[in-house]
């Protein structure tokens, strides 16, 4: 998703472009998401910001000519976040006030009010926070069709190809990529990598901890329209976000989608690139489900299926030049947000090839920031 | 003795089921045998509800007092205590434990079970390979198992006129079983070239059986007058609230239909079969590896994962005779493992799978689908009925998104994301794509209740509370 909107802006800035990919178009974690785009689980911070550029840019998207927004079912739906306990309710409705003096759109909801948005919740939650900038498209079409749209600006497309180095010349600028398929020269790569961005990073010598955060998701049948409304979460879902364990961690989310399943979230493990299955983990998944929407009981979950996040040690992306290897330009590292962050990054890596102002400041997502070697990292 | 740790579960109760189960329990090895259908054999040996009071059903059945004995032998297994028949569940998922194995089944009526193993053995069977073709959503379109299971379990509808059509071994008794049942048979259109067996004569002419029982059948069809076109194939079926016809053409040498040999037959019955595919999902789940074919086995049948074995057409389909042989390899396999001592497999039994199976892979390689038959499908028509995905949809996946494997092409158009999770439309949604088939790994073999899937294990068997 990311190198697909990379591709866009770019080649919408006027940029020859290539798009190489080594599987097919959304073969990695984008085709393992859920499609988020998502303000309410940021704190305020350069994330924030670049998450609030981002969903500016898919609403312009969405709404250009030619049914964008349709063909990716991009649903401005919002988010809405709940607690269980009048505790949990008082370090949200802080967290919440933050954000907003961050430029967010929240609301308050008392207990009360909860089941005006969302009439199947579970009675006996002590309130929430309303987040309508929060959005939903569905990942792999998003990435089709960015794929799709900077074709149209000249963007050459190659799937099924794998980049096996990256050409320098003799004074260490980089100046194109070497690929099972051949080399491909041009006087900047961008590394949009996703969980392998730090492979690719080490083919040009630079250390770029990227790391795997394994997830899995539940799909329910399809069920009708407006059980549930809004992309549910509970309170301590943000808080799982920013941790930094290894061990498993739930928290629930709940979401439906144009087709009808319903999506159920978010587990977090860091076990490599492991594959297989963990009925336990979709267990917790499905009791955690169950008590936000009792009325999922009856639900029959028809798959599961996994993905690999890729997180960095701060839980900030890598965006903008290397200075370690000119000419290589970072777009990886997004942990769970990549889609909803993804037009911004875009945006920014465009301007950055092309010499322009970039719309944010470009210092807290360094790809230098991190210790030159494991050691230092701990 | 037996110690009630030595425990087998064998899930499926049909020939290659009921073989390892009986093998095992005649060796005292305690036996949980677990199957979905209400009556033990399986589709083979699918039996009349007893409701409907069938007076003959053997008259529908080849094998017939093979069945009887198998039948008879787990009735004594049964009463004796050995054998634990469980039928009417199925098994969404088995858990791989540090020791032994837990299986998870739900009733028709959503009734969670758990079951404890020191052993299991997949013979999950198979089912109809579908292949989309323009009118084969029409109400009257049938697989040709489908028809079959009607026939055996059922007992159909005379007076229906049928096409059966495709290509393989099932179409000869589906055709005489419909006959037979009192249907008129407007004709039988298989797309192999039945002088394809020459090439295989001699692995053919080791089983002089089945080449008697295939002259049988085709002896009856003279008899009824139905007229057989080989080298032909459907290309549409016709109706509005029926099929009320089809549409047929020769093929040419590369498998695409020869224009201007079409020809419009009038029918109210199809019933379409391309062969079968294995039951590979609890198998996979279990990280076992699979093919698109086939789980793999070893010559005991035991699969990669240690404590699991797959027989019968989950290890590759090849028929009842030959289930009914690696079911008898793989519960001696079973035995030598839970009580420590030699496997005895019986070179008799050996001896039939390798020939069986050689006539399996000789049978596959004559009968495969038209080569083309993916052209004939337009645009319009359905692929994934599911979801309600075109093949036109398919095709602007692949030529407008980028999309050139099944994976990619099923997250850009939903196909193969409904109830179903490809298992009817994957082959037909790969055909018309262009991709190879792909093994897809569905962890939950059957949809399961989110409230079920929320409890948390249970150390202990039985019903779930």
């Amino acid at each position: 998703m990311v190198g697909a909107a990379c591709a866009l802006y770019a080649s919408r800035a006027g940029l020859r472009t290539v798009l190489v990919e080594r599987g097919p178009v959304a073969g990695g974690t984008t085709g393992a998401g859920e499609g988020n785009l998502l303000v309410s689980d940021k704190e305020p911070g350069p994330e924030l910001q670049l998450a609030l550029l981002s969903l500016r840019l898919w609403r312009e998207l969405a709404a250009e000519p030619g049914g964008f927004g349709a063909a990716v079912e991009y649903r401005a739906k919002g988010g809405l976040v709940v607690a269980a306990h009048p505790s949990d309710l008082d370090a949200l409705s802080a967290f919440a006030g933050k954000q907003r003096s961050a430029g967010v759109e929240t609301g308050l909801l008392a207990a009360s009010q909860l089941a005006d948005l969302e009439p199947h919740l579970a009675p006996g939650l002590a309130g929430g926070v309303h987040y309508p900038e929060d959005s939903q498209v569905m990942p792999a079409l998003a990435a089709a069709h960015c794929v799709r749209q900077a074709r149209r600006y000249g963007t050459e497309l190659r799937t099924g190809t794998a980049v096996t180095s990256i050409l320098r010349d003799p004074g260490g600028r980089v100046r194109g990529v070497r690929t099972d398929k051949g080399d491909i020269h041009a006087p900047a790569v961008v590394n949009a990598a996703g969980v392998r961005g730090g492979d690719l990073a080490a083919l040009a010598g630079v250390r770029l901890p990227v790391r795997p955060r394994r997830g899995f998701v539940l799909v329910t049948e399809p069920l009708p329209p407006r059980v549930v409304r809004h992309k549910v979460y509970a309170a301590d879902y943000v808080a799982d976000v920013a941790s930094d364990s290894a061990a498993l961690q739930t928290s629930p989310v709940v979401e439906a989608t144009d087709a009808g399943p319903v999506l159920i979230g978010a587990s977090r493990e860091r076990v490599g690139f492991d594959r297989t299955f963990s009925l336990s983990v979709t267990q917790v998944l499905a009791e955690r489900a169950i008590a936000l929407f009792p009325v999922l009981g009856r639900v029959s979950a028809i798959r599961a299926y996994l993905g690999f996040r890729p997180y960095l040690p701060d839980h900030l992306p890598a965006i903008g030049p290397d200075p370690r290897a000119p000419g290589l330009f970072h777009a990886c590292g997004h942990e769970g947000a990549g889609i909803g962050l993804a037009t911004g990054t875009g945006q920014l890596i465009a301007q950055a090839l092309t010499g322009a102002t970039p719309d944010l400041d470009l210092a807290p997502f360094r790809p230098d920031r991190f210790p030159a070697s494991e050691e230092g990292a701990r | 003795m037996t110690s009630p740790t030595n425990r087998l579960a064998v899930v499926g109760a049909g020939p290659a089921g009921l073989a390892a189960a009986l093998t095992a329990a005649h060796h005292n090895i305690a036996v949980t045998l677990i199957d979905s259908a209400p009556q033990p054999g399986g589709q083979f040996y699918r039996q009349p509800a007893a409701a409907l009071g069938a007076r003959r059903p053997q008259a529908l059945h080849h094998a017939w007092r093979t069945w009887a004995r198998l039948r008879d032998r787990l009735d004594a297994h049964v009463a004796a205590g050995r054998i634990r028949h469980l039928p009417g569940r199925h098994v969404w998922f088995v858990e791989l434990l540090d020791r032994g194995f837990i299986l998870r089944t739900l009733t028709a009526d959503d009734e969670p079970e758990v079951f404890a193993a020191d052993a299991v053995l997949l013979a999950t069977g198979a089912y109809e390979k579908v292949l989309p073709f323009p009118g084969w959503t029409l109400p009257g379109v049938v697989t040709a198992g489908g028809a079959q299971a009607m026939l055996k379990g059922g007992l159909v509808l005379p007076g229906r006129m049928a096409v059966v059509a495709g290509s393989g071994p099932l179409l000869l008794p589906v055709a005489t079983g419909l006959a037979a049942a009192g249907a008129r048979l407007a004709a039988l259109i298989e797309a192999a070239d039945p002088r394809a067996y020459g090439r295989h004569a001699r692995t053919l002419a080791a089983h002089p059986g089945k080449l008697a029982e295939a002259a049988g059948y085709a002896g009856r069809l003279l008899r009824h007058r139905v007229p057989v076109l080989t080298r032909h194939t459907v290309v549409a079926a016709h109706g509005t609230d029926r099929v009320e016809a089809v549409t047929v053409a020769a093929l040419d040498a590369d498998g695409r239909a020869r224009p201007k040999t079409e020809r419009r037959i009038a029918c109210d019955t199809l019933a379409v079969g391309h062969g079968l595919l294995p039951h590979t999902d609890l198998a996979g789940a279990l990280g076992c590896r699979t093919d698109p074919a086939r789980v793999v086995v070893d010559a005991q049948q035991r699969t990669d994962v240690p404590g699991v074995w797959a027989a019968g057409e989950a290890a590759g389909v090849g028929g009842a005779a030959l289930a009914l042989a690696e079911g008898e390899i793989a519960g001696r396999s079973v035995v030598a493992h839970l009580t420590g001592e030699r496997p005895r497999i019986r070179s008799t039994a050996a001896t039939s799978r390798t020939a069986l199976r050689k006539f399996a892979a000789a049978l596959d390689a004559v009968h495969t689908p038209p080569a083309h038959w993916a052209e004939q499908v337009a645009d319009d028509t359905l692929v994934c009925r599911c979801e309600d995905v075109t093949a036109g949809a398919v095709r602007h996946a692949v030529t407008e998104l980028g999309a050139a494997d099944l994976r990619t092409v099923k997250l850009l158009t939903r196909a193969g994301m409904g109830w179903c999770q490809g298992r009817v439309c994957g082959p037909g949604v790969a055909g018309v794509a262009g991709c190879p088939p792909e093994t897809v790994r569905r962890p939950f073999a059957r949809p399961v209740p989110l409230s079920v899937l929320a409890r948390t294990p249970s150390p202990t068997e039985g019903r779930q509370e």
